[in-house]
């Protein structure tokens, strides 16, 4: 085994290891860990074998292989940051609305404190 | 028909008294809204007497006036009025601006400033202005002469439409295009104003570039969304 591929192995390893422990410590959500342990699983197989690159890319005429690589890792990354752009977006809409909710909800309990009655 | 008065307030205790004394001969109710303020805002509202709501942090000048306007359809208002807190609206310039939508001839009312006499603009001001009125003739076909201006009048539809939807910060351009776009009528009143008490304004020549491109975007963004369902029919 040659040095290159022990270290990728290591690396992608270390990837899968630091994954597993945060979906462990429950600090990732299901939603996201399936979509990171896939990730690895992709990322050793092609660390394990450099023929997979290899056949990939000369099916789709790339006659050299880490273009491919560099394609669809950009690639993939751009789609997961929209993602994460869409949530976000979700998330602070809804942030706002239960700002909203608390703020006039408190000034309703403050009312009916107030009159003693709950209309 | 009940009327409210809305006060968006972010750190305005030093304005706030003011405006509240400008409004002790209002024929309704008045609502403070504060925005999260680190100064006595809430302390102010309160010994007032007012009814105020505090949300829990800042939301911007868009997120107040929904909030007020949620406040307002809760409560069975007929009509809203945009009051601004820090003292460059007129008390007495209020019946001008509720006149159209207490008749239903209009669903928003803005109090335009720059027929009146007695306000001056910047030249940046003017130009982006200028290109505001010039996007929403575009985008909507209507003339609206000051498109950025605050104080204004909100009738049931308003209330009804705005609580679903209001745009975030600087929402006066956008919420025109939004209202426009949904069916209700707008009309404009011309109205006098104050100069500042004190503070400053919330767009300074830095940020009004930034400004500019956000509600340019915002506007184009909101033409191309889909109609919001508001109405009852």
């Amino acid at each position: 085994m040659d040095v290159t591929r022990l270290v990728s192995l290591l690396l992608s390893g270390s990837i899968l290891t630091l994954v597993i422990w945060l979906i462990r410590e429950g600090r990732l959500r299901e939603k996201y860990a399936l979509l990171w342990l896939f990730t690895c699983i992709v990322i050793i197989l092609l660390a394990a074998s450099r023929r997979i690159l290899e056949t990939a890319a000369i099916a789709v005429g790339i006659y050299y292989p880490p273009s491919l690589l560099f394609l669809l890792g950009l690639l993939f990354l751009l789609m997961v940051n929209i993602g994460y752009a869409v949530t976000l977006s979700r998330l602070s809409d809804n942030n706002h609305k239960l700002a909203q909710e608390v703020a006039l909800l408190k000034q309703e309990l403050k009312k009916m404190a107030k009159t003693g009655t709950g209309d | 028909m009940k009327a409210l008065v809305i006060i968006p307030a972010y750190n305005e205790e030093t304005n706030l008294p003011f405006v509240l004394k400008d409004l002790q001969g209002f024929d309704g109710d008045i609502l403070v809204v504060n925005d999260g303020s680190k100064d006595a805002t809430e302390e102010v509202a309160r010994r007032a007497g007012v009814a105020f709501v505090s949300h829990p942090f800042n939301l911007g000048i868009g997120g107040s006036i929904q909030t007020g306007l949620k406040y307002a359809q809760r409560n069975g208002y007929d009509y809203a009025i945009q009051f601004d807190g820090d003292g460059q609206h007129r008390a007495d310039q209020i019946e001008k601006i509720v006149a159209q939508v207490e008749s239903g001839k209009a669903d928003l009312v803005i109090g335009t400033r720059t027929l009146a006499e007695g306000y001056k603009c910047g030249f940046t001001r003017k130009i982006g202005s200028l290109i505001f009125c010039l996007m929403i003739r575009i985008l909507t076909g209507k003339r609206v002469a000051d498109p950025t201006a605050g104080f204004r009048c909100y009738g049931p539809n308003a209330i009804r439409l705005f609580s679903l939807a209001y745009p975030d910060d600087y929402p006066e351009v956008e919420s025109i295009i939004t209202a426009s776009r949904n069916g209700l009528i707008i009309a404009e009143e011309s109205v006098l104003m104050r100069s500042r008490q004190s503070g400053h304004s919330s767009i300074n020549r830095r940020k009004s570039a930034y400004y500019m491109l956000k509600v340019s975007l915002a506007l184009i963004v909101d033409a191309m969304r889909e109609k919001i369902v508001w109405s009852e029919a």
